[in-house]
């Protein structure tokens, strides 16, 4: 997947004036604050729950090498195989060998952000394997040729009318005076087409919301069942998850729970929540024959023990996007890779490197609504800020903005002299704007009066009054 | 003179840590402030010393001169019973920021930490600390409150502006739809994007709007010549001050970005 983090600014341009877009993000506003607010309001240990959640991450990133082989271990043991991938590309590789091996020409897949991370559906169809995503988000974005835009909703840049389009267009062995109005009748087609598609695939891949070290289990929590239709029909499953998603035991897992669906829909708990352990034993009445764990590191490891260690919590619940007043205005395409808001504000540099993803981290007023609403209280706007003093350091920041902020720092580090250059500059503005009371230019303030009025001093600095009263006292 | 509130200081000395904005913008907000604390019974002196609480250098990943700032605000207000600063984000910067800032430091945690528990925002302090209820002024209108994102976030200001604003008389507040969201003014974010910032404040804009009131009140003057900008250059006739301006009654002046 290419990059486009960098362009940031005029990614963001564009995704303003997409009126279809911007009419599909009003949807992200209505849809998901309200929810979680009521599921959060109708229980009452949702933040001692936070805490705990916290506080089992924070446990687990410490000890993160003792439960990763523990792990895998219990992997072993119940017969299915695990494999390190340092990076993307091992990952696919990996991947590539399971398909191959079982001669896999079609792979259901569940929905996966590592999988994005890793860009597998590309590259499998590159090696003449073809990937089928069944979450019907998903399936509709991989009908667009698009990217997901967020986490949790990957089609939510959509609007319903483009998705009738999108069927129509791909599905013309139905016949062509259906109805596709509603919803639910957008959700049967898609199923009825998907239906088969499970059944010959050769291989199914899903992510991975936990990997429990306790018991070597995968789970993955759904509101469709394709998941479950994914890992259990083909010959094959494969999981593909990043290493930070491992927990310790059930008992910790079961708390996260509590609050990961309540954080990203609202909803008590996802419609499916799925515990994979090993493959198909004899007293099975169905299972794949062989399971594979793909674990991924992909950068990760390296932010174990920096500042950005908290980030590694994440449960990928979506809801600091949705509360997001930056996200709500640019939707996730403008982000330029996988992981957009203020989540993958964080994580995008950590991942590709500050100076590709250093835009984003930059690309917020600090408003703190994420961290507000983040179940694992993971601090973003503070990590953000970490972003930023890395790339101070490395002087990756524009030059006039490194300038006006030496020039700035020099004047108000000298209160004398920053009093006497304030009072100069604070007349000069008030006379500029005379009688009116605002400026609609500014000499070096294009960035504000573009858009708004800057209103004007009342002329005389407070200090300045103040002195001149406390002589008038004396 | 009966002790109030939280504090058992008859009369506690407040360093006023105008912010840089109200200093060059508005000092009206400043002057609301020393007469609300004078009226809680507090003595204020206006340190010389100060400029800014160095949140530009400090959200720019500047550390440096951050911690150069901050030493210098901190040298100049650690000898105060209390510090108030008539914003929630300077407040927020100073009571927050700072511990986070010299976190480590042998030299200056210590003395950072004393100095953090003594720093207020004006309004949730004159509640919070002073118990103060002497409201005397009136306003004939209408009002909406914006909750300023470091106030509301990082303090928990929410309630008590509420409350303040209610003993006035006259005055009917009347709350806009997500008053907790954002204005998009974010300091260096505004110009850095402001496209993106612009969309923002107009969502903003149209709630103010869509609220039927005379005045937009807040606590940061940030957020006020944001939104006082926009709702100007939309043509919009919503008068815009800060909430302190009410409830000291010093509201002869032309409001925020109005004409004179």
């Amino acid at each position: 997947m290419k990059i486009t983090t960098p362009e940031f600014k005029s990614n963001a341009v564009e995704a303003l004036k997409n009126q279809t877009l911007q009419k599909a993000l009003s949807h992200v506003e209505e849809g998901f604050i309200d929810k979680r607010q009521m599921a959060a309001d109708a229980l009452p240990e949702f933040e001692t729950l936070r805490d705990n959640a916290r506080d089992i991450k924070n446990h687990t990133l410490s000890h993160l090498d003792l439960y990763l082989e523990a792990y895998e271990e219990k992997v072993i043991e119940s017969g299915g195989h695990v494999h390190w991938a340092q990076t993307a590309e091992d990952a696919r590789n990996i991947v590539l060998d399971i398909c191959r091996k079982v001669g896999a020409k079609t792979v259901t897949k569940g929905k996966s952000m590592i999988s994005e991370e890793i860009g597998i559906n590309d590259f499998l169809e590159g090696e003449g394997i073809e990937p089928i995503e069944t979450d019907l988000g998903e399936y509709i974005i991989q009908l667009r040729n698009e990217a997901p835009s967020h986490i949790i909703a990957p089609a939510v840049h959509v609007l319903k009318e483009q998705v009738e389009e999108d069927f129509r267009a791909t599905h013309t062995h139905l016949p062509e005076d259906r109805n596709l109005e509603e919803p639910e009748t957008l959700l049967d087609e898609a199923r009825t087409v998907l239906r088969q598609k499970f059944l010959d695939a050769d291989v199914g891949i899903t992510g991975a919301n936990f990997l429990i070290a306790e018991t070597g289990t995968s789970i993955i929590v759904t509101n469709e069942g394709n998941g479950d239709l994914t890992q259990t029909l083909p010959k094959v499953h494969i999981v593909l998850a990043s290493l930070e998603k491992i927990t310790p035991t059930l008992e910790d897992v079961s708390q996260i729970l509590r609050v990961l669906a309540r954080s990203a829909t609202g909803q008590d708990m996802s419609v499916y929540t799925t515990f994979s352990t090993g493959p198909r034993r004899e007293s099975d009445v169905d299972g794949p024959e062989e399971y594979h764990v793909v674990l991924l590191d992909n950068g990760r490891t390296n932010m174990v023990g920096t500042e950005f260690q908290d980030m590694l919590r994440c449960i990928r619940c979506g809801a600091c996007m949705n509360h997001c007043p930056v996200y709500h205005a640019v939707g996730g395409h403008a982000y330029g890779w996988v992981y957009p808001g203020p989540m993958g504000a964080v994580l995008t540099p950590s991942l590709t490197g500050v100076d590709k993803g250093g835009q984003l981290p930059n690309a917020s007023t600090f408003c703190g609504r994420c961290e507000a609403v983040c179940p694992m209280r993971i601090p973003l706007p503070k990590m953000m800020r970490h972003w930023r003093e890395r790339e101070f350091e490395r002087n990756l920041n524009p030059t006039a903005q490194r300038f006006g902020l030496k020039f700035w720092a020099w004047f108000a580090k000298r209160p004398r002299l920053y009093g006497l250059g304030a009072k100069i500059a604070m007349r000069g503005l008030a006379i500029m704007a005379g009688s009116k009371g605002r400026l609609s230019f500014m000499p070096l303030g294009r960035g504000w009066t573009k858009y708004r009025d800057m209103p004007a001093p009342e002329g005389k600095t407070f200090q300045q009054m103040w002195a001149e009263k406390q002589v008038g006292k004396t | 003179m009966q002790p109030k509130g939280d504090t058992l200081l008859t009369q506690p000395h407040v360093g006023l840590f105008v912010t840089c904005l109200v200093d060059l913008f508005r000092p009206n907000i400043g002057f609301s402030a020393v007469e609300l604390l004078e009226k809680a019974g507090c003595q204020v002196t206006v340190p010389p010393a100060q400029t800014c609480c160095g949140q530009p250098a400090y959200n720019s990943g500047d550390r440096a001169n951050t911690r150069a700032i901050a030493e210098q605000v901190i040298e100049a207000f650690e000898k105060f019973d209390y510090v108030v600063a008539p914003s929630g984000s300077c407040a927020a910067m100073l009571k927050k920021h700072y511990p986070e800032l010299f976190a480590g430091d042998a030299q200056w945690e210590e003395r950072t930490t004393n100095f953090a528990a003594k720093v207020f925002e004006l309004v949730s302090f004159l509640s919070d600390v002073m118990f103060f209820q002497e409201i005397d002024v009136t306003f004939q209108g209408r009002v909406t409150y914006h909750d300023s994102c470091s106030g509301l976030r990082e303090l928990g200001i929410a309630r008590q502006p509420r409350k303040l604003l209610q003993q006035v008389e006259g005055l009917e507040l009347k709350e806009m739809e997500n008053p907790d969201v954002c204005c998009g003014f974010g300091g260096t974010f505004c110009v850095k994007y402001s496209d993106i910032s612009n969309a923002i404040v107009e969502k903003k804009t149209a709630t103010i709007e869509a609220a039927e009131v005379d005045m937009l009140l807040a606590g940061d003057l940030g957020c006020l010549m944001n939104m006082a900008g926009k709702l100007q250059r939309e043509g919009k006739t919503t008068k815009v001050r800060h909430v302190a301006e009410v409830l000291a009654g010093r509201l002869d002046g032309p409001a925020i970005g109005e004409g004179k």
